[in-house]
């Protein structure tokens, strides 16, 4: 226990004032704590990386981290790590964004920084709803569910965020859920070495906003749900569809190999300098 | 200097060139699409770094990434992008990242008269953004202007950390002419300033007096917080009062504080002048004929030029109006920079307009004839 609380304070501000600005039983500082231990892990100095952050609840992690960091607006955390990630190949990018953030209002980023595979981390924490703004349904709150802009159920389909990113052309994405925080270290840790556009999505609670609403009063039953709705691929395999309806599945759901978009220019401003020499 | 046969798009990539610019984030809209041409083409050969984003808010969102990782870099757009760019315009003026956007104006509201000019988008340059913030605006009226106010562009954000505007329009932005620019050792240029002291002693936000705080870049060794939220100068959130204040006064008075050095125009045949006109960009190459003409017709005209439309160049404008009994303002829209200087008149003398939204250039015979209506 105790070198486990060691290691989270070498990465956090000591010149930031706590308590963080997250409410009781909000998940957002459970995988703050699983994310460190990776990184820690990692082997990466806290000058290589860059933690970037969009707007919500999730967004003030980077607040609080030791890192080169930035706060961006609402849904452009991607495209502020493009830039930084071609300007400086060399750092660790690292984006976290909550479901409105990524797939909502930063949707179109989200695509086609997956299309383009520029080497970032992409992390982000689903919590089915729009916190920070008063619990407002987001493009992953589950058809039919009361919010405050649902007040008689909503209408509309959400995304599954995992497929969005595979099909957009992710080379690796994994899931995880706060509640399982070990095997979400071990997938961040996976994500952080991937060489090419990541996407790890984790599964959070947000007992304020969407769980008073949901009928799960408290934080415990809403990771207790977490733990007996969610099954690992490796399980899966042997399970019928029966037994899979209304499971959602963690762990590594795509793991593929493709060229950056980063070795692409490389292997561009290479050819361009050949042709320039031999003039 | 070499004097060139260039059109204004391309003297504007090849100012942002000699600035020292080696990344380029864009959208495709006309009539600024020969810029990113040109950057396409240019920056992968010169080692730098060009990419084509998926909409102008993305363009301008990895230009401020790129910029906080050490590089000099820029977009360029024209009106229908530039109100995209105008939430990361807030952000890097908050944040205060250099940057610079280039807006060749087009004909509007909306998707308008594309490949038309106008300058319908002064206001939307200075107000656009939202939240109160200051701005650097900068307005060529030919080639040789493209290549060297694109180059001061990135000389006053690096200076100021500011995001710096330069507006051109449809008709400089395409037309070819002569161009005599500097070689390259007779080009000043402005590097942001960068901390002295170690890590371990660095306040991200600190005015060292200057109002402008050293800026490190991302992997230098200096961790710190950037963000679009008021900060305090440690770089963290606040909504204390007693710090929200003073750092927006600070972001206007780092720029502010040198207003007198920032009077960027030229006076033409003002000496004994008391009909003087007051245009920009492609407006004041007609007005600058339309005044010779005059002059031959026995006429006391002038013209004052804006080079750098905000901060407004107060200073320069009421002194001419002090000399003057009417002021004309010819422009490609309903009224705007009119609207400052009526501002700053303060019944110095008579301020007339000329206007038009036809979104095809300004004549040198329709500024004349109103000279001679006013004149009269």
């Amino acid at each position: 226990m105790a070198e486990g609380r060691h290691t989270i304070y070498d990465y956090l501000r000591t010149t930031k004032r706590f308590p963080s600005l997250w409410c009781p039983g909000c998940g957002v500082g459970i995988f703050l704590g699983a994310l460190l231990r990776a990184i820690d892990k990692s082997g990466y100095t806290k000058d290589e990386i860059v933690l970037i952050s969009g707007i919500g609840c999730s967004g003030r992690i980077s607040t609080y981290v030791d890192f080169n960091t930035l706060h961006t607006t609402h849904g452009r955390a991607l495209t502020f790590a493009t830039g930084i990630k071609l300007a400086k190949p060399e750092l660790k990018v690292i984006v976290i964004m909550g479901d409105g953030d990524a797939v909502a209002i930063g949707g179109n980023h989200f695509i086609h920084a997956a299309r383009r595979n520029i080497e970032i981390t992409t992390i982000v924490i689903n919590n089915n709803i729009y916190g920070m703004t008063g619990g407002q349904l987001s493009p992953a709150t589950p058809l039919e569910m009361k919010t405050a802009t649902s007040p008689y159920g909503n209408l509309e389909n959400p995304f599954d965020i995992c497929k969005l990113a595979e099909a957009a052309g992710s080379v690796f994405v994994a899931r995880s859920a706060v509640y399982h925080v070990k095997p979400m270290e071990k997938l961040i840790g996976k994500a952080l070495k991937k060489r090419g556009f990541s996407v790890l999505e984790i599964l959070s609670q947000c007992p304020v906003q969407y769980g008073r609403r949901a009928g799960l009063s408290s934080a415990v039953e809403m990771m207790k749900w977490q733990r007996d709705n969610t099954v690992t691929v490796e399980k899966a395999k042997g399970l019928s569809e029966e037994e899979l309806r209304g499971k959602i599945r963690i762990g590594v759901l795509a793991d593929k190999e493709a060229p950056t978009y980063q070795e692409r220019l490389e292997s561009l401003r290479e050819s361009l300098k050949e042709q320039v020499g031999a003039v | 200097m070499r004097t060139q046969l260039l059109q204004g798009n391309e003297a504007c990539v090849k100012g942002a060139l000699a600035a020292g610019c080696t990344f380029f984030a864009g959208y495709p809209i006309t009539p600024a699409s020969e810029i990113t041409h040109g950057m396409a083409y240019e920056l992968p050969r010169l080692g730098g770094i060009f990419i084509q984003m998926e909409d102008e808010i993305a363009s301008l969102g990895a230009v401020i990434g790129a910029s906080l990782a050490g590089a000099k870099a820029m977009t360029a757009t024209s009106g229908p992008g530039f109100s995209l760019m105008q939430e990361h315009i807030s952000f890097a003026s908050i944040a205060e990242v250099p940057c610079v956007v280039i807006n060749v104006m087009r004909g509007g509201p909306s998707t308008g008269v594309p490949t038309h000019p106008s300058q319908g988008d002064v206001m939307q340059a200075r107000w656009g953004a939202h939240g109160d913030h200051p701005i650097i605006v900068l307005a060529p009226s030919s080639v040789a202007e493209c290549f060297k106010l694109t180059i001061e562009a990135f000389n006053l954000s690096e200076k100021y950390r500011t995001p710096v505007i330069v507006l051109t329009d449809e008709m400089i932005a395409h037309m070819r002419e002569k161009a005599s620019l500097p070689s390259p050792d007779e080009i000043e240029l402005v590097e942001r300033p960068k901390p002295t002291e170690p890590p371990e002693w660095f306040v991200p936000y600190r005015d060292p007096g200057t109002g402008v705080p050293a800026m490190p870049s991302f992997g230098d060794g200096y961790r710190y917080h950037v963000t679009g939220l008021v900060h305090d100068e440690r770089g963290y959130p606040t909504t204390r009062a007693d710090e929200v204040e003073p750092f927006i006064k600070r972001l206007f008075q780092k720029i502010s504080q040198d207003f007198d050095k920032l009077q960027w125009g030229e006076t033409y045949y003002t000496e004994d002048s008391t009909l003087n006109i007051i245009a920009f960009g492609s407006v004041a190459r007609a007005a600058l004929s339309a005044v010779k003409e005059a002059r031959a017709r026995g006429m006391k005209v002038g013209l004052l030029k804006l080079l750098m439309l905000f901060p407004f160049i107060r200073r320069k404008v009421t002194q001419l109006m002090e000399s003057s009994a009417t002021i004309l303002v010819p422009e490609m829209n309903m009224g705007q920079i009119s609207r400052e200087v009526k501002r700053v008149n303060q019944g110095r003398c008579r301020v007339e307009t000329l206007n038009k939204v036809a979104h095809e250039p300004m004549t040198p015979q329709e500024i004349l004839d109103k000279i001679e209506e006013l004149y009269g």
